[in-house]
């Protein structure tokens, strides 16, 4: 018996290696193979990205950009464990930052009491943006996918209206932004030979372990999954599901407030019409690419920026960059395919063991168990 | 009971149970623990060898291969915004400026394209790989350039940048303006003296201050024209850049407003304007106005030219070409500079003799704008 669970193991070690190798080499096959058919050389362009990758410079300015990336994907990865599809992250960070902007420049406290003023509100106007959704799936049963799609328009809506001079916005030419942060407000940075880290980092890192923590070592985290596996099963062990659905959205959208904090605290020090959008949904792809696990995100979130970072570069090399939208969906299909097939190749394999194992026993040859289980259960 | 059972069962078979609610992919807690180790000693490890490795940022070498480059003047960047440059309008015409500057002057231009959704880094990072490469002038098309241009313009205080829609600061920074709120008033006239409906329609991109000037000044120009044209306004997008680079939003509005009776159509929405175009050639009798390029000459769209009464031609063209002319002549021309109606910045279009019939009344709103007769509002 021990021997077997050892084998069945150390094969769990084999297909979790085997999977990322998998998408990666087809990945690379894939993407090789469409620049090669549009006549581009794909092996100097992985030089010249991995060259131009490397750099000093191009390192900080890739972990820069997975910040918000990261936290994109934690809030996505939230209700991915439960099943939840949270569209709506995009809407939820833009709401979040913009008011966290708002009253960010509105105050002028000193910046120990001012930062944590800012990052609360962003996270309490993303709690409650994703909470409507919440509500109603837990109240009404309405499908989240569609409620937060459509908060998704609304938030662009409600910002626009109030995003206009006279409103809470003031006007610089072409911009029209909230007032800035005052200076005191923004986050601190870690300076390196090169640009600087943006420390917002560090709220990133947090996110991530308490993510882990709560999720993986928590009974909210077990409850939370369980609904997400069966409701029914979850429901007859006694976990509410309604609760669960509500406090799975609400620090999904917490977390999604997060998300605009590195633009706003060390970047743009305010809201205007030219913060970035669409972060959400990168965040939908990364958690997939990192298959919801804290550190796997945190790489899929490197990975998306080194591509961005070095696409611009091969732009410049001659190459046309709609070539790294192209690699970046071929990751994310790669990976989602791979681990598919690996899981069922695995599964297939482990039903094939534990049945010769079985067989064996049944014909008195095989090793006697001392437990007391069912044999039956191993397979379960 | 149900919970206290499941709990206790959960706690004596671990791993099975976890097994059954979890399913096969996260199967065994002390394999995703082992992973997670594993993954995290291949980041670090990776992370720790990339910065021994490569202590170079790329500006660093880029340094050296300027060193031992042959030549001196490695040519102009163009940055373009959304849409890219064949959007038939706004990008295009900064193209042509550049296209000529290549032509007469012999300069290398190197043309780059923005993605959809970018934020503020992307744009440094593009702006700041073409001046390493010691391109100059560099050029930013489009308001969204203008802070990134503030910030890499600091950094290289040699180069001469350009950029078109907005008018930052800096020493080595050129801002060109356009009066586009002039052009679109003798838009409005035309609309007025042409439509039969008595209901004329604007369509903007987005709803940024730069593209509510076109607004304004159409508006005017159609309310002074004849007050009792109703002038139908729509936009694509309230703050998203999208809206420049979506020509099936801007087709869907057309078609809503040629439901309405609109009869004639002026768009001011880049590579979108083609969406509606292309609707408002569907109807006999309809109308449409170009804008930024001279639509009616635009190869893409011959098919629609019968259908484009004038377009509003912004001189982006000649604006970029100056600056690279004068930067070729040794010149570093810095501040800003607005290009008004008076000096042919802007103006209407006649190609297709549309509007030779009413060519009187425009050349008289034409002036009295030039001698300050007519103020055109440049805020709706």
């Amino acid at each position: 018996m021990t021997t077997l669970l050892k084998r069945v193991d150390r094969e769990k070690l084999v297909l979790a290696l085997a999977a990322p190798l998998l998408a990666v080499v087809t990945a690379l096959a894939i993407t090789s193979a469409v620049m090669g058919l549009t006549g581009d050389n794909p092996f100097r362009a992985y030089q010249v990205m991995v060259d131009f990758g490397s750099k000093s410079d191009s390192q900080v300015w890739i972990i820069n950009k997975a910040i918000p990336y990261y936290l994109s994907a934690v809030a996505v990865a939230v209700g991915f464990r439960m099943n939840l599809f949270n569209i709506g992250v995009d809407g939820q960070y833009r709401v979040a930052a913009f008011f966290a902007a708002v009253v960010g420049g509105a105050l002028t406290l000193p910046g120990f009491v001012q930062i944590p003023v800012i990052i609360l509100v962003a996270m309490a106007c993303g709690a409650i943006w994703s909470g409507i959704a919440g509500y109603l799936k837990a109240t009404r049963g309405v499908s989240e996918v569609i409620t937060t799609i459509m908060l998704n328009f609304i938030a662009g809506s409600l910002i626009s209206y109030f995003l206009q001079e006279g409103r809470l916005a003031e006007r610089d030419e072409n911009i029209i932004h909230t007032p800035d942060i005052p200076d005191s407000s923004h986050f601190f940075e870690f300076s390196t030979q090169v640009q600087p880290i943006h420390g917002t980092v560090v709220i990133a890192v947090l996110a991530g372990i308490a993510y882990w923590f709560l999720l993986g070592r928590t009974r909210f985290g077990f409850d939370l999954r369980a609904v997400g596996r069966s409701q029914p099963a979850a429901e007859a062990s006694g976990v509410s599901v309604t609760r669960t659905v509500i406090t799975a959205m609400l620090l999904s959208g917490a977390v999604a407030g997060l998300v605009g904090m590195p633009t706003l605290l060390n970047e743009s020090g305010n809201y205007g019409n030219d913060f970035p959008e669409g972060i959400g949904f990168t965040g939908i792809a990364i958690a997939l690419l990192g298959r919801n696990h804290a550190v796997g995100m945190g790489l899929a979130a490197l990975l998306w920026g080194f591509l961005e970072r070095t696409g611009t570069q091969l732009e410049f090399e001659g190459y046309p960059q709609e070539i790294v939208g192209v690699m970046q969906g071929i990751i994310v299909l790669s990976v989602v395919v791979a681990y598919e097939l690996v899981r069922r190749w695995g599964l297939r394999r482990q039903q094939r063991l534990v049945g010769e194992e079985l067989a064996a026993r049944a014909a008195g040859t095989g090793p006697r168990s001392t437990d007391d289980q069912d044999p039956a259960e191993v397979s379960a | 009971m149900g919970r206290r059972l499941f709990y206790a069962r959960y706690d004596r078979r671990n791993g099975a149970v976890r097994g059954a609610f979890d399913g096969p992919p996260m199967e065994g807690i002390a394999l995703l623990r082992r992973v997670s180790r594993l993954l995290a000693t291949v980041a670090i490890s990776a992370t720790l060898a990339l910065t021994a490795a490569c202590g170079e940022s790329s500006t660093e070498s880029n340094d050296n291969d300027n060193g031992s480059g042959n030549n001196e003047q490695p040519g102009v960047g163009i940055a373009f915004d959304v849409g890219g440059r064949d959007d038939h309008s706004f990008n295009e015409s900064a193209a042509r400026g550049g296209d000529r500057a290549e032509e007469e002057l012999g300069v290398h231009i190197d043309y780059q394209t923005a993605r959809n959704g970018e934020a503020d880094a992307d744009r440094v990072q593009r702006l700041t790989a073409m001046a390493q490469a010691g391109y100059n002038p560099v050029i930013g098309v489009g308001y969204l350039y203008g802070s990134a241009i503030e910030q890499v313009a600091q950094d290289f205080p040699d180069t001469t940048f350009g950029v078109v829609d907005s008018a930052p600061e800096g020493d080595n920074v050129y801002g060109m303006t356009f009066a586009e709120h002039e052009g679109s008033y003798l838009a409005g006239v035309a609309a007025a003296l042409k439509t039969e409906s008595g209901q004329v329609g604007f369509i903007g991109g987005v709803q940024t201050p730069l593209i509510q000037k076109f607004e304004a000044g159409y508006v005017q120009g159609v309310h002074d024209t004849n007050p009792d044209i109703d002038v139908d306004v729509r936009y694509l997008y309230t703050d998203d850049d999208r809206g420049f680079s979506d020509p099936a939003r801007a087709a869907e509005q057309a078609d809503a407003m040629l439901g309405d009776g609109v009869d004639v159509i002026y768009t001011a929405a880049g590579s979108s304007g083609q969406g509606a175009i292309e609707t408002v050639a569907g109807v006999d009798g309809a109308w449409a106005i170009g804008v930024d390029s001279d639509q009616y000459q635009q190869p893409g769209l011959a098919e629609y030219q019968d259908h484009i009464l004038t377009s509003m031609v912004k001189g982006v063209d000649v604006a970029v070409y100056d600056l690279i002319e004068a930067v070729q002549n040794g010149e570093a021309p810095h501040g800003a500079h607005e290009y008004t109606l008076a000096e042919d910045g802007v103006s209407l279009a006649t190609s297709g003799g549309f509007i030779d019939d009413i060519a009187d009344r425009i050349d008289e709103a034409s002036q009295r704008i030039v001698n300050g007769d007519i103020e055109v509002q440049d805020t709706p």
